[in-house]
């Protein structure tokens, strides 16, 4: 076993865990951060299996911009369902 | 009952993929294309230290060409889309630490996003990468200084103007050189030195600016529907 395949499986390992957080966590937020994870790690394997342009692009999209975009799209989607319980409260009363 | 099919796929997948991986060879010679590419005689025409730069530009040109339309069409449609908030967004004061560490670390990481993009011949990265890390240093100084408007004019003539130049300087390879994105169009210089490839280097410092400014302006779009109301 070299040391190239241990680094390349454990990082695996790794992205799936963060997967399945992202997949079964119920808590918004901790799902997106663990999303951001796991572009952090695929980074982490690409430039182990010497593809190192692709993982700039990861490490700056994937889980740099993807996962701000993400955020700012949830805090706009519960203002939206905030103003539309609102006023649904209003009509009730 | 659903689990069960669940898994039902997900093992009819598993014995449908199981042969091409278990006939998965480590291949240790280039495929024939790549042979082509790798060539000396070959590598000496394009003359750029760094080949991945040199397939994805002049080579496999017109893919990087279609890569940013569909971003400039993703930009386009997420501008199209978002509807200006009218409530105001309220944010809490950034921390003292993360404001001055983010004033120190912009600048930095500007400079090594244009560092990426123009020795995109000769080290790994290129126009996508720089314009991804211009990005990012966008992004952290729209999460520290929420408040300070970003002139997204400016960000999209830039986009456009380096769309235009890009494309124009395509075209250019078509008529004076051997064709479409050629980068013969300017001298070949010497191999691994900055002024190498012809022109590479400048098509794809456009190239990272636009892609900077691309996504710089998608996140800027996506702060400014925010509110809190």
């Amino acid at each position: 076993m070299n040391y190239l395949l241990i680094t390349s499986i454990f990082t695996g390992v790794i992205i799936l865990v963060f997967t399945f957080i992202a997949i079964y966590q119920k808590n918004m937020v901790a799902a997106i951060i663990s999303t951001g994870a796991v572009g952090l790690f695929a980074s982490l394997m690409y430039l182990v299996l010497a593809a190192p342009d692709v993982a700039m692009t990861e490490a700056a999209i994937g889980s740099g911009l993807s996962t701000f975009i993400f955020f700012y799209v949830l805090n706009r989607i519960r203002s939206t369902d905030k103003k539309k319980s609102d006023s649904v409260k209003n009509d009730q009363l | 009952m659903k689990n069960i099919f669940t898994l039902m796929i997900l093992v009819a997948f598993g014995i449908m993929i199981y042969p091409l991986v278990n006939s998965f060879k480590g291949n240790d010679k280039l495929p024939e294309l790549g042979n082509y590419y790798a060539q000396p005689e070959n590598v000496t025409k394009v003359n750029s230290a760094n080949l991945v730069t040199a397939v994805v530009v002049t080579y496999r040109g017109l893919d990087t060409l279609g890569e940013v339309s569909i971003l400039f069409l993703t930009a386009a449609i997420i501008a199209f889309f978002l509807k200006k908030q009218t409530g105001k967004h309220e944010v809490r004061e950034n921390s003292e630490i993360f404001t001055t560490a983010a004033k120190v670390l912009f600048p930095l990481m500007i400079i090594l996003g244009v560092y990426i993009f123009m020795n995109g011949h000769l080290t790994p990265g290129g126009g996508f990468q720089g314009g991804a890390v211009i990005a990012s240093a966008v992004i952290l100084m729209l999460l520290a200084f929420p408040e300070v408007p970003v002139n997204q004019k400016l960000l999209s003539y830039m986009e456009s103007i380096s769309g235009i130049v890009f494309v124009g300087l395509a075209a250019l390879g078509a008529l004076i050189g051997f064709g479409y994105l050629d980068n013969a169009i300017l001298p070949l210089g010497t191999f691994g030195k900055f002024l190498s490839a012809g022109a590479v280097p400048i098509i794809y410092s456009f190239v990272g600016l636009k892609v900077g400014a691309e996504l710089s302006n998608i996140l800027v779009e996506f702060k400014s529907v925010q509110s809190n109301e």
